[in-house]
Protein backbone atom coordinates (compact mmCIF):
# COMPACT_ATOMS: atom_id res chain seq x y z
CA UNK A 1 0.00 0.00 0.00
CA UNK A 2 1.16 3.42 -1.05
CA UNK A 3 0.81 5.01 2.64
CA UNK A 4 3.15 2.62 3.77
CA UNK A 5 6.16 4.71 2.52
CA UNK A 6 5.33 8.03 4.49
CA UNK A 7 7.07 7.75 7.60
CA UNK A 8 4.81 7.11 10.81
CA UNK A 9 4.06 10.23 12.77
CA UNK A 10 5.96 9.63 15.70
CA UNK A 11 9.10 9.22 13.57
CA UNK A 12 8.18 12.24 11.62
CA UNK A 13 8.51 14.26 15.01
CA UNK A 14 10.62 12.55 16.12
CA UNK A 15 13.13 13.62 13.32
CA UNK A 16 11.71 16.85 12.63
CA UNK A 17 12.36 17.66 16.22
CA UNK A 18 16.05 16.38 16.35
CA UNK A 19 16.89 17.94 13.11
CA UNK A 20 15.94 21.50 14.12
CA UNK A 21 17.44 21.23 17.67
CA UNK A 22 21.15 20.63 15.57
CA UNK A 23 19.84 23.29 13.34
CA UNK A 24 19.32 25.66 16.58
CA UNK A 25 22.54 24.80 18.66
CA UNK A 26 24.75 25.57 15.33
CA UNK A 27 23.18 28.52 14.63
CA UNK A 28 23.85 29.34 18.40
CA UNK A 29 27.23 28.35 18.32
CA UNK A 30 27.24 30.82 15.07
CA UNK A 31 25.53 33.60 16.64
CA UNK A 32 28.20 33.74 19.98
CA UNK A 33 30.81 33.55 17.40
CA UNK A 34 30.38 36.39 15.42
CA UNK A 35 29.84 39.88 16.21
CA UNK A 36 32.56 43.44 15.44
CA UNK A 37 34.51 41.77 18.77
CA UNK A 38 35.40 38.02 17.59
CA UNK A 39 35.28 36.00 20.69
CA UNK A 40 36.90 32.32 21.09
CA UNK A 41 37.09 29.74 23.89
CA UNK A 42 40.56 30.72 24.66
CA UNK A 43 40.08 34.48 24.71
CA UNK A 44 37.00 33.63 27.35
CA UNK A 45 39.13 31.50 29.78
CA UNK A 46 41.99 34.09 29.59
CA UNK A 47 40.66 37.75 29.11
CA UNK A 48 38.24 39.12 31.56
CA UNK A 49 37.18 41.94 29.28
CA UNK A 50 35.82 38.97 26.42
CA UNK A 51 34.35 37.31 29.30
CA UNK A 52 32.28 40.35 30.08
CA UNK A 53 31.33 40.73 26.76
CA UNK A 54 30.17 37.59 26.32
CA UNK A 55 28.38 37.22 29.61
CA UNK A 56 26.90 41.14 29.32
CA UNK A 57 25.98 41.43 25.97
CA UNK A 58 26.43 38.80 23.45
CA UNK A 59 24.92 35.47 24.95
CA UNK A 60 21.98 37.65 26.48
CA UNK A 61 21.00 39.06 22.80
CA UNK A 62 21.72 35.51 21.72
CA UNK A 63 19.01 34.19 24.01
CA UNK A 64 16.62 36.94 23.48
CA UNK A 65 16.66 36.10 19.56
CA UNK A 66 16.22 32.28 20.61
CA UNK A 67 13.24 33.83 22.97
CA UNK A 68 11.58 36.32 20.69
CA UNK A 69 12.31 33.98 17.58
CA UNK A 70 10.56 30.87 19.08
CA UNK A 71 8.07 33.04 20.65
CA UNK A 72 6.79 34.63 17.13
CA UNK A 73 6.96 31.20 15.26
CA UNK A 74 4.88 28.84 17.40
CA UNK A 75 2.22 32.40 17.55
CA UNK A 76 2.44 32.59 13.82
CA UNK A 77 1.67 28.44 13.65
CA UNK A 78 -0.82 28.69 16.11
CA UNK A 79 -2.50 31.55 14.35
CA UNK A 80 -2.88 30.41 11.10
CA UNK A 81 -3.93 26.99 12.27
CA UNK A 82 -6.92 29.22 14.30
CA UNK A 83 -7.84 31.12 11.91
CA UNK A 84 -7.18 28.62 8.51
CA UNK A 85 -5.27 31.52 7.44
CA UNK A 86 -1.90 31.10 5.67
CA UNK A 87 -1.02 34.46 6.04
CA UNK A 88 -2.17 34.65 9.23
CA UNK A 89 0.99 35.93 12.32
CA UNK A 90 1.19 38.19 15.27
CA UNK A 91 2.02 40.67 12.75
CA UNK A 92 -0.25 40.62 9.60
CA UNK A 93 -3.31 40.17 12.04
CA UNK A 94 -2.47 43.18 13.98
CA UNK A 95 -1.66 41.28 17.40
CA UNK A 96 1.93 42.90 17.95
CA UNK A 97 0.37 46.23 17.03
CA UNK A 98 -1.80 46.09 19.49
CA UNK A 99 0.99 44.75 21.85
CA UNK A 100 3.13 47.86 20.98
CA UNK A 101 0.59 50.12 21.85
CA UNK A 102 0.34 48.75 24.89
CA UNK A 103 3.60 48.79 25.81
CA UNK A 104 4.46 52.32 25.08
CA UNK A 105 1.45 53.71 26.96
CA UNK A 106 3.57 51.98 29.71
CA UNK A 107 6.93 53.05 28.71
CA UNK A 108 5.97 56.37 27.79
CA UNK A 109 4.57 57.21 31.01
CA UNK A 110 7.53 55.57 32.81
CA UNK A 111 5.68 53.19 34.52
CA UNK A 112 8.28 50.97 36.35
CA UNK A 113 6.13 49.30 38.62
CA UNK A 114 6.33 45.76 38.97
CA UNK A 115 3.91 42.86 39.94
CA UNK A 116 5.40 39.78 41.69
CA UNK A 117 8.95 40.95 39.89
CA UNK A 118 7.29 41.07 36.50
CA UNK A 119 7.31 44.75 34.55
CA UNK A 120 4.17 46.43 34.58
CA UNK A 121 5.09 46.75 30.35
CA UNK A 122 4.59 43.23 30.06
CA UNK A 123 0.74 43.42 31.09
CA UNK A 124 -0.09 46.52 29.39
CA UNK A 125 1.37 44.84 26.06
CA UNK A 126 -0.44 41.77 26.58
CA UNK A 127 -3.56 43.70 27.38
CA UNK A 128 -2.97 45.50 23.94
CA UNK A 129 -2.67 42.57 22.27
CA UNK A 130 -5.55 40.52 23.60
CA UNK A 131 -7.94 44.01 22.42
CA UNK A 132 -6.21 43.81 18.74
CA UNK A 133 -6.85 39.78 18.83
CA UNK A 134 -10.78 40.56 20.05
CA UNK A 135 -11.32 43.47 17.86
CA UNK A 136 -9.62 41.39 14.51
CA UNK A 137 -11.54 38.19 15.03
CA UNK A 138 -15.19 40.49 15.83
CA UNK A 139 -14.82 42.21 12.89
CA UNK A 140 -13.73 39.34 10.91
CA UNK A 141 -16.16 36.89 12.28
CA UNK A 142 -20.02 36.61 10.41
CA UNK A 143 -21.66 33.69 12.64
CA UNK A 144 -19.61 30.59 12.60
CA UNK A 145 -17.74 31.63 9.29
CA UNK A 146 -14.06 33.65 9.10
CA UNK A 147 -13.89 35.60 6.49
CA UNK A 148 -10.12 35.72 5.69
CA UNK A 149 -10.09 38.78 3.71
CA UNK A 150 -11.82 40.56 6.30
CA UNK A 151 -9.40 38.78 8.96
CA UNK A 152 -6.32 40.15 6.65
CA UNK A 153 -7.83 43.68 6.11
CA UNK A 154 -8.71 44.65 10.22
CA UNK A 155 -5.34 43.16 11.14
CA UNK A 156 -3.66 45.84 8.78
CA UNK A 157 -6.11 48.70 10.01
CA UNK A 158 -5.17 47.26 13.91
CA UNK A 159 -1.63 47.73 13.01
CA UNK A 160 -1.96 51.34 11.26
CA UNK A 161 -4.11 52.56 13.76
CA UNK A 162 -1.25 51.27 16.91
CA UNK A 163 0.93 53.04 15.00
CA UNK A 164 -0.33 55.67 14.62
CA UNK A 165 -1.83 55.92 18.64
CA UNK A 166 2.01 55.05 18.93
CA UNK A 167 3.22 58.23 17.30
CA UNK A 168 0.58 60.30 18.96
CA UNK A 169 1.61 59.19 22.26
CA UNK A 170 5.03 60.46 21.50
CA UNK A 171 3.87 63.36 20.43
CA UNK A 172 1.94 64.43 23.48
CA UNK A 173 4.47 63.41 26.31
CA UNK A 174 7.17 65.01 27.32
CA UNK A 175 10.99 64.94 25.65
CA UNK A 176 11.62 62.26 28.15
CA UNK A 177 9.01 59.34 27.40
CA UNK A 178 9.07 60.17 23.45
CA UNK A 179 12.60 59.48 23.89
CA UNK A 180 12.30 55.91 25.96
CA UNK A 181 9.21 54.78 23.74
CA UNK A 182 11.51 55.80 20.40
CA UNK A 183 14.83 53.69 22.36
CA UNK A 184 12.76 50.82 22.76
CA UNK A 185 11.07 50.89 19.73
CA UNK A 186 14.64 50.77 18.11
CA UNK A 187 16.41 48.80 20.67
CA UNK A 188 15.16 45.37 19.25
CA UNK A 189 17.42 42.75 20.83
CA UNK A 190 19.75 44.57 22.43
CA UNK A 191 19.81 43.96 26.07
CA UNK A 192 22.26 43.72 28.75
CA UNK A 193 22.79 40.72 31.41
CA UNK A 194 21.17 37.69 32.07
CA UNK A 195 18.43 39.09 34.83
CA UNK A 196 15.56 40.62 31.61
CA UNK A 197 16.29 37.22 29.88
CA UNK A 198 14.96 35.13 33.14
CA UNK A 199 12.14 37.30 34.17
CA UNK A 200 11.00 36.54 29.97
CA UNK A 201 11.73 33.05 30.13
CA UNK A 202 9.13 33.26 33.95
CA UNK A 203 6.34 34.07 31.14
CA UNK A 204 7.48 32.36 28.12
CA UNK A 205 7.99 29.20 29.02
CA UNK A 206 4.62 28.26 30.70
CA UNK A 207 2.96 29.62 27.70
CA UNK A 208 4.73 27.88 25.20
CA UNK A 209 3.87 24.72 26.68
CA UNK A 210 0.39 25.48 27.60
CA UNK A 211 0.40 26.49 23.44
CA UNK A 212 1.94 23.01 22.39
CA UNK A 213 -0.32 21.14 25.05
CA UNK A 214 -3.48 22.64 22.49
CA UNK A 215 -1.19 21.25 19.33
CA UNK A 216 -3.53 18.24 18.97
CA UNK A 217 -7.03 20.29 18.89
CA UNK A 218 -5.31 22.99 16.28
CA UNK A 219 -4.48 20.25 14.60
CA UNK A 220 -8.32 19.61 13.95
CA UNK A 221 -9.44 22.96 13.86
CA UNK A 222 -6.52 23.57 11.35
CA UNK A 223 -8.13 20.44 8.93
CA UNK A 224 -12.19 21.71 9.44
CA UNK A 225 -13.54 23.37 12.35
CA UNK A 226 -16.86 22.15 12.11
CA UNK A 227 -14.90 18.75 12.04
CA UNK A 228 -13.43 19.73 14.56
CA UNK A 229 -16.08 20.21 16.90
CA UNK A 230 -17.62 16.96 16.37
CA UNK A 231 -13.77 14.99 16.85
CA UNK A 232 -14.14 15.90 20.75
CA UNK A 233 -13.01 19.44 20.55
CA UNK A 234 -14.61 22.19 22.37
CA UNK A 235 -14.16 24.75 19.76
CA UNK A 236 -15.01 27.80 21.83
CA UNK A 237 -12.86 27.32 24.87
CA UNK A 238 -9.99 26.24 22.44
CA UNK A 239 -10.02 29.31 20.58
CA UNK A 240 -10.35 31.90 23.77
CA UNK A 241 -7.14 29.73 25.36
CA UNK A 242 -5.54 30.23 22.31
CA UNK A 243 -5.87 33.44 21.86
CA UNK A 244 -5.28 34.56 25.11
CA UNK A 245 -2.06 32.65 24.57
CA UNK A 246 -0.62 34.06 21.26
CA UNK A 247 -1.83 37.56 23.18
CA UNK A 248 0.59 36.29 25.96
CA UNK A 249 4.01 35.57 24.32
CA UNK A 250 3.20 38.35 21.90
CA UNK A 251 2.73 41.07 24.39
CA UNK A 252 5.63 39.71 25.94
CA UNK A 253 8.13 39.37 23.38
CA UNK A 254 6.81 43.18 21.69
CA UNK A 255 7.16 44.52 25.13
CA UNK A 256 10.66 43.48 25.62
CA UNK A 257 12.17 43.71 21.77
CA UNK A 258 9.62 45.90 19.90
CA UNK A 259 7.91 44.52 17.05
CA UNK A 260 9.36 42.37 14.69
CA UNK A 261 7.62 41.41 11.28
CA UNK A 262 7.37 38.21 9.31
CA UNK A 263 9.02 35.24 11.40
CA UNK A 264 5.99 34.50 12.52
CA UNK A 265 5.06 33.99 8.79
CA UNK A 266 7.59 32.48 7.26
CA UNK A 267 8.78 30.06 9.84
CA UNK A 268 5.93 28.15 10.31
CA UNK A 269 5.49 27.85 6.12
CA UNK A 270 9.13 26.92 5.96
CA UNK A 271 8.53 24.23 8.67
CA UNK A 272 5.23 23.10 6.71
CA UNK A 273 7.21 22.73 3.84
CA UNK A 274 9.78 20.74 4.82
CA UNK A 275 8.22 18.44 7.56
CA UNK A 276 4.06 18.24 6.48
CA UNK A 277 0.77 19.87 7.77
CA UNK A 278 0.54 17.82 11.11
CA UNK A 279 0.24 20.36 13.85
CA UNK A 280 1.43 18.46 16.61
CA UNK A 281 4.83 18.64 14.58
CA UNK A 282 4.66 22.22 13.12
CA UNK A 283 4.08 24.06 15.96
CA UNK A 284 7.37 22.35 18.11
CA UNK A 285 9.19 22.54 15.26
CA UNK A 286 8.28 26.47 14.50
CA UNK A 287 9.37 27.02 17.79
CA UNK A 288 12.71 25.58 17.31
CA UNK A 289 12.93 27.10 13.83
CA UNK A 290 12.11 30.20 14.73
CA UNK A 291 14.53 30.58 17.43
CA UNK A 292 17.09 29.42 14.74
CA UNK A 293 16.10 31.82 12.47
CA UNK A 294 16.17 35.23 14.63
CA UNK A 295 19.70 34.65 15.63
CA UNK A 296 20.74 33.80 12.50
CA UNK A 297 19.23 37.00 11.06
CA UNK A 298 20.43 38.90 14.26
CA UNK A 299 24.38 37.68 13.28
CA UNK A 300 23.54 38.78 10.10
CA UNK A 301 21.66 41.99 11.02
CA UNK A 302 25.21 42.60 13.66
CA UNK A 303 28.11 41.43 10.73
CA UNK A 304 26.30 42.91 7.72
CA UNK A 305 27.78 46.57 7.67
CA UNK A 306 31.27 47.17 7.80
CA UNK A 307 30.32 49.74 10.97
CA UNK A 308 27.21 50.24 13.09
CA UNK A 309 24.26 47.55 12.71
CA UNK A 310 21.13 46.94 11.05
CA UNK A 311 17.91 46.64 13.09
CA UNK A 312 17.13 42.83 12.99
CA UNK A 313 13.82 43.53 12.27
CA UNK A 314 14.59 45.44 8.74
CA UNK A 315 15.94 41.40 7.93
CA UNK A 316 13.43 39.82 9.22
CA UNK A 317 11.26 42.26 6.67
CA UNK A 318 13.13 42.40 3.80
CA UNK A 319 12.61 38.77 3.78
CA UNK A 320 9.27 38.52 4.92
CA UNK A 321 7.57 40.73 2.93
CA UNK A 322 8.36 39.28 -0.72
CA UNK A 323 7.95 35.65 1.44
CA UNK A 324 4.33 37.34 2.19
CA UNK A 325 4.01 38.07 -1.44
CA UNK A 326 4.56 34.91 -2.37
CA UNK A 327 2.19 33.05 -0.29
CA UNK A 328 -0.57 35.43 -1.25
CA UNK A 329 -0.21 34.58 -4.86
CA UNK A 330 -0.11 30.99 -3.69
CA UNK A 331 -3.30 31.26 -1.47
CA UNK A 332 -5.03 31.85 -4.66
CA UNK A 333 -4.69 28.35 -5.57
CA UNK A 334 -5.97 27.13 -2.39
CA UNK A 335 -9.67 26.63 -1.90
CA UNK A 336 -11.78 30.29 -1.85
CA UNK A 337 -13.46 30.32 1.95
CA UNK B 1 -36.23 -2.00 19.61
CA UNK B 2 -35.96 0.55 22.25
CA UNK B 3 -33.70 3.64 20.99
CA UNK B 4 -30.26 4.35 22.28
CA UNK B 5 -30.64 7.94 20.95
CA UNK B 6 -33.29 10.28 20.57
CA UNK B 7 -34.23 13.55 19.85
CA UNK B 8 -37.11 14.91 21.63
CA UNK B 9 -39.21 18.16 20.78
CA UNK B 10 -36.00 20.04 19.57
CA UNK B 11 -36.36 23.77 18.49
CA UNK B 12 -33.42 26.19 17.65
CA UNK B 13 -33.29 29.73 16.90
CA UNK B 14 -30.28 31.54 15.52
CA UNK B 15 -28.93 34.78 17.31
CA UNK B 16 -30.95 37.66 16.09
CA UNK B 17 -32.47 35.30 13.42
CA UNK B 18 -35.30 33.41 12.35
CA UNK B 19 -36.58 30.04 14.32
CA UNK B 20 -35.39 27.27 12.08
CA UNK B 21 -36.41 24.53 14.15
CA UNK B 22 -40.13 24.38 16.11
CA UNK B 23 -40.82 21.08 16.85
CA UNK B 24 -39.08 18.07 15.93
CA UNK B 25 -38.88 14.93 17.73
CA UNK B 26 -36.68 11.33 16.43
CA UNK B 27 -36.18 8.06 18.18
CA UNK B 28 -33.17 6.11 16.69
CA UNK B 29 -33.17 2.59 17.03
CA UNK B 30 -29.74 0.28 16.77
CA UNK B 31 -29.10 -0.44 12.85
CA UNK B 32 -32.00 2.00 11.40
CA UNK B 33 -31.60 3.92 8.32
CA UNK B 34 -33.19 7.18 8.46
CA UNK B 35 -33.84 9.87 5.64
CA UNK B 36 -34.41 13.48 6.62
CA UNK B 37 -36.31 15.29 3.68
CA UNK B 38 -37.44 18.86 3.21
CA UNK B 39 -37.13 21.96 1.23
CA UNK B 40 -34.16 24.32 1.46
CA UNK B 41 -34.77 25.82 4.31
CA UNK B 42 -37.02 23.65 6.10
CA UNK B 43 -34.55 23.41 9.05
CA UNK B 44 -32.81 20.17 8.09
CA UNK B 45 -29.50 21.03 8.28
CA UNK B 46 -30.02 22.85 11.98
CA UNK B 47 -32.04 20.15 12.75
CA UNK B 48 -28.80 17.48 12.27
CA UNK B 49 -25.44 19.70 13.92
CA UNK B 50 -27.88 19.90 16.76
CA UNK B 51 -27.88 16.02 16.59
CA UNK B 52 -23.86 16.62 15.99
CA UNK B 53 -23.76 18.98 19.24
CA UNK B 54 -22.39 21.63 17.06
CA UNK B 55 -25.63 23.60 17.79
CA UNK B 56 -27.05 24.12 21.19
CA UNK B 57 -30.94 23.46 21.24
CA UNK B 58 -33.07 26.09 22.11
CA UNK B 59 -35.39 23.69 23.47
CA UNK B 60 -36.34 20.01 23.68
CA UNK B 61 -33.51 17.76 24.24
CA UNK B 62 -31.14 15.42 22.88
CA UNK B 63 -30.69 11.82 24.43
CA UNK B 64 -27.87 9.28 24.17
CA UNK B 65 -27.88 6.15 26.00
CA UNK B 66 -30.73 8.00 28.54
CA UNK B 67 -28.09 10.40 29.24
CA UNK B 68 -28.52 14.08 28.02
CA UNK B 69 -25.81 14.78 24.59
CA UNK B 70 -24.96 17.94 26.77
CA UNK B 71 -23.45 15.59 29.48
CA UNK B 72 -21.32 13.67 27.78
CA UNK B 73 -17.65 14.47 27.67
CA UNK B 74 -16.77 15.76 24.12
CA UNK B 75 -14.25 13.07 23.14
CA UNK B 76 -16.11 10.13 24.25
CA UNK B 77 -19.36 11.88 22.65
CA UNK B 78 -17.07 11.71 19.52
CA UNK B 79 -16.48 7.70 19.78
CA UNK B 80 -20.67 7.36 19.45
CA UNK B 81 -21.70 9.96 16.95
CA UNK B 82 -20.14 11.18 13.31
CA UNK B 83 -21.19 14.11 10.96
CA UNK B 84 -19.68 13.89 7.35
CA UNK B 85 -20.56 18.16 6.83
CA UNK B 86 -22.18 18.78 3.50
CA UNK B 87 -18.89 20.74 2.81
CA UNK B 88 -15.45 20.88 4.35
CA UNK B 89 -13.00 23.50 3.49
CA UNK B 90 -9.64 22.56 4.38
CA UNK B 91 -7.60 25.29 3.05
CA UNK B 92 -4.06 23.61 3.80
CA UNK B 93 -2.51 21.41 1.83
CA UNK B 94 -2.88 18.38 4.33
CA UNK B 95 -2.67 14.86 2.96
CA UNK B 96 -6.22 12.60 2.92
CA UNK B 97 -4.47 9.87 4.60
CA UNK B 98 -3.89 12.55 7.38
CA UNK B 99 -7.26 14.01 7.40
CA UNK B 100 -9.08 10.85 7.94
CA UNK B 101 -6.40 9.77 10.63
CA UNK B 102 -8.09 12.47 12.68
CA UNK B 103 -11.10 10.81 12.66
CA UNK B 104 -9.32 8.59 15.10
CA UNK B 105 -8.31 11.54 17.25
CA UNK B 106 -11.64 10.71 19.92
CA UNK B 107 -9.65 7.29 20.33
CA UNK B 108 -6.40 8.51 21.26
CA UNK B 109 -5.07 10.30 24.17
CA UNK B 110 -4.28 13.76 24.83
CA UNK B 111 -0.87 13.55 24.61
CA UNK B 112 -0.11 10.10 21.95
CA UNK B 113 0.20 10.11 18.37
CA UNK B 114 -2.11 7.89 16.27
CA UNK B 115 -0.68 4.29 15.91
CA UNK B 116 0.07 1.98 13.45
CA UNK B 117 -3.85 0.08 14.19
CA UNK B 118 -4.97 3.85 13.71
CA UNK B 119 -3.69 4.14 10.37
CA UNK B 120 -4.83 0.71 9.18
CA UNK B 121 -8.42 1.65 10.45
CA UNK B 122 -8.15 5.16 8.60
CA UNK B 123 -7.12 3.00 5.04
CA UNK B 124 -9.97 0.55 5.52
CA UNK B 125 -12.12 3.50 5.67
CA UNK B 126 -10.91 5.08 2.85
CA UNK B 127 -11.36 1.86 1.38
CA UNK B 128 -15.00 1.56 2.70
CA UNK B 129 -15.17 4.75 1.08
CA UNK B 130 -14.25 4.15 -2.67
CA UNK B 131 -11.48 6.62 -2.11
CA UNK B 132 -8.50 4.35 -1.15
CA UNK B 133 -6.76 5.42 -4.54
CA UNK B 134 -6.82 9.21 -2.63
CA UNK B 135 -4.90 8.34 0.40
CA UNK B 136 -1.64 10.57 -0.41
CA UNK B 137 -3.40 13.27 -2.51
CA UNK B 138 -3.60 16.68 -0.82
CA UNK B 139 -7.21 17.44 0.22
CA UNK B 140 -6.74 21.06 -1.06
CA UNK B 141 -6.57 19.64 -4.62
CA UNK B 142 -9.56 17.24 -4.69
CA UNK B 143 -12.75 17.85 -6.18
CA UNK B 144 -15.83 18.66 -4.19
CA UNK B 145 -16.90 14.74 -4.55
CA UNK B 146 -13.83 13.30 -3.59
CA UNK B 147 -13.64 15.59 -0.57
CA UNK B 148 -16.95 14.14 -0.13
CA UNK B 149 -15.63 10.63 -0.23
CA UNK B 150 -12.81 11.50 1.96
CA UNK B 151 -14.83 13.18 4.47
CA UNK B 152 -17.32 10.07 4.16
CA UNK B 153 -14.05 7.86 5.27
CA UNK B 154 -12.86 10.84 7.97
CA UNK B 155 -16.62 10.02 9.41
CA UNK B 156 -15.87 6.37 9.08
CA UNK B 157 -12.45 5.59 11.20
CA UNK B 158 -14.61 7.27 14.08
CA UNK B 159 -15.63 4.10 14.34
CA UNK B 160 -19.17 5.90 15.56
CA UNK B 161 -22.43 3.89 16.16
CA UNK B 162 -24.41 6.68 14.63
CA UNK B 163 -22.93 8.56 11.21
CA UNK B 164 -25.23 11.69 10.70
CA UNK B 165 -24.98 12.93 6.68
CA UNK B 166 -25.89 15.67 5.46
CA UNK B 167 -26.19 15.92 1.63
CA UNK B 168 -23.49 13.47 1.70
CA UNK B 169 -24.13 12.37 -2.08
CA UNK B 170 -24.13 16.05 -3.89
CA UNK B 171 -21.42 15.82 -5.84
CA UNK B 172 -21.11 11.86 -5.89
CA UNK B 173 -21.59 10.27 -9.14
CA UNK B 174 -23.42 7.24 -10.06
CA UNK B 175 -20.83 5.13 -8.93
CA UNK B 176 -20.00 6.52 -5.77
CA UNK B 177 -23.44 7.20 -4.93
CA UNK B 178 -23.90 3.17 -5.37
CA UNK B 179 -20.60 3.22 -3.38
CA UNK B 180 -22.07 5.30 -0.44
CA UNK B 181 -25.42 3.18 -0.26
CA UNK B 182 -23.64 0.05 -0.64
CA UNK B 183 -21.17 0.47 2.05
CA UNK B 184 -23.55 2.31 4.62
CA UNK B 185 -25.47 -0.60 4.27
CA UNK B 186 -23.10 -3.31 5.06
CA UNK B 187 -21.45 -0.76 7.81
CA UNK B 188 -25.49 -1.11 9.26
CA UNK B 189 -25.51 -5.11 8.78
CA UNK B 190 -21.70 -5.90 10.44
CA UNK B 191 -21.65 -3.27 12.88
CA UNK B 192 -25.46 -2.39 13.24
CA UNK B 193 -24.43 1.84 12.44
CA UNK B 194 -27.48 3.75 12.93
CA UNK B 195 -27.71 6.20 10.13
CA UNK B 196 -29.40 9.75 9.79
CA UNK B 197 -29.10 10.97 5.94
CA UNK B 198 -30.33 14.54 4.91
CA UNK B 199 -30.85 14.03 1.36
CA UNK B 200 -32.51 15.94 -1.75
CA UNK B 201 -31.83 12.53 -3.91
CA UNK B 202 -35.58 10.74 -2.66
CA UNK B 203 -34.38 8.16 -5.19
CA UNK B 204 -31.77 6.80 -2.85
CA UNK B 205 -34.32 6.73 -0.46
CA UNK B 206 -36.43 4.23 -1.56
CA UNK B 207 -35.49 0.84 -0.38
CA UNK B 208 -32.88 0.44 1.83
CA UNK B 209 -34.33 3.09 4.68
CA UNK B 210 -36.30 2.34 7.38
CA UNK B 211 -38.22 5.26 7.56
CA UNK B 212 -38.31 8.47 6.48
CA UNK B 213 -38.64 12.25 8.22
CA UNK B 214 -40.20 15.23 6.03
CA UNK B 215 -39.78 19.15 7.45
CA UNK B 216 -41.65 21.69 6.53
CA UNK B 217 -41.08 24.61 8.12
CA UNK B 218 -38.85 23.56 10.91
CA UNK B 219 -41.69 20.74 11.57
CA UNK B 220 -42.60 17.06 11.14
CA UNK B 221 -44.92 16.98 8.10
CA UNK B 222 -44.67 13.23 7.64
CA UNK B 223 -42.89 10.26 9.08
CA UNK B 224 -42.73 6.63 8.90
CA UNK B 225 -41.78 3.80 6.29
CA UNK B 226 -40.58 5.46 2.75
CA UNK B 227 -43.44 4.16 0.86
CA UNK B 228 -46.18 6.25 3.75
CA UNK B 229 -44.07 8.82 2.92
CA UNK B 230 -43.17 9.13 -0.68
CA UNK B 231 -46.82 9.86 -1.77
CA UNK B 232 -47.36 12.65 -4.64
CA UNK B 233 -50.07 14.63 -2.12
CA UNK B 234 -47.40 14.63 0.73
CA UNK B 235 -44.53 15.31 -1.43
CA UNK B 236 -46.40 18.09 -3.32
CA UNK B 237 -47.28 19.55 0.24
CA UNK B 238 -44.13 19.22 1.82
CA UNK B 239 -42.01 21.04 -1.17
CA UNK B 240 -44.99 23.22 -2.19
CA UNK B 241 -44.26 21.84 -5.76
CA UNK B 242 -47.83 20.52 -7.28
CA UNK B 243 -46.35 18.66 -10.21
CA UNK B 244 -44.36 16.08 -8.11
CA UNK B 245 -45.72 13.07 -8.69
CA UNK B 246 -44.25 9.68 -7.00
CA UNK B 247 -44.93 5.96 -7.71
CA UNK B 248 -43.90 2.67 -6.58
CA UNK B 249 -42.38 0.34 -8.34
CA UNK B 250 -41.42 -3.49 -6.95
CA UNK B 251 -39.07 -2.56 -3.66
CA UNK B 252 -38.42 1.44 -5.57
CA UNK B 253 -40.17 4.23 -5.18
CA UNK B 254 -39.60 6.76 -8.67
CA UNK B 255 -40.22 10.70 -7.69
CA UNK B 256 -40.50 12.97 -11.01
CA UNK B 257 -41.24 16.45 -11.59
CA UNK B 258 -44.44 16.66 -14.19
CA UNK B 259 -43.88 19.33 -16.48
Amino acid sequence: MSAKRILSLPQRLFRTLSLLTLLLIVSTAIGLAVGRQRLDVSGLLSDPFARTLFFELRLPRVLMAVLIGASLAVTGAALQALFRNPLADPYTLGVSGGGAFGASVAIGLGWSLRILGIPLVFFASFAGAMAAVLLVRAIARTGAVMLPGALLLSGVVVNLVSAAAVLTLQYLLDPSGALRILRWMIGSLDVVGLEPIGRMLLLLVPAWLALLALSKQLHLLAIDQDTAGTLGVNVARCETAAHMLCSLIVGVTVAAGGAIGFVGLIVPHAVRFLFGEDLRIVLPGSLLMGAAFLVLADALARTMLPSGELPVGAITGLLGGPAFLWLLRRRQQYTVV
Amino acid sequence: MRPFFEARHLGYTYPRGPLAVRDISLPVARASMTAVIGANGSGKSTFIRMLAGLLRPSSGEILLDGVALAKWPARLRAREIAFMPQATSTVFPFRVLDVVLSGRSPHVPQFRLESDADREIAMQALESAGAAHLADRYVSALSGGERQMVTLARALAQEPRLLLLDEPSTSLDLKHRATLMRTLARLREERGLSIIMITHDLQLTGSLFDSIVALCCGEVAAQGRPDEVLRSDLLARIYGEPNVRAQRIGEQTLVWIDA
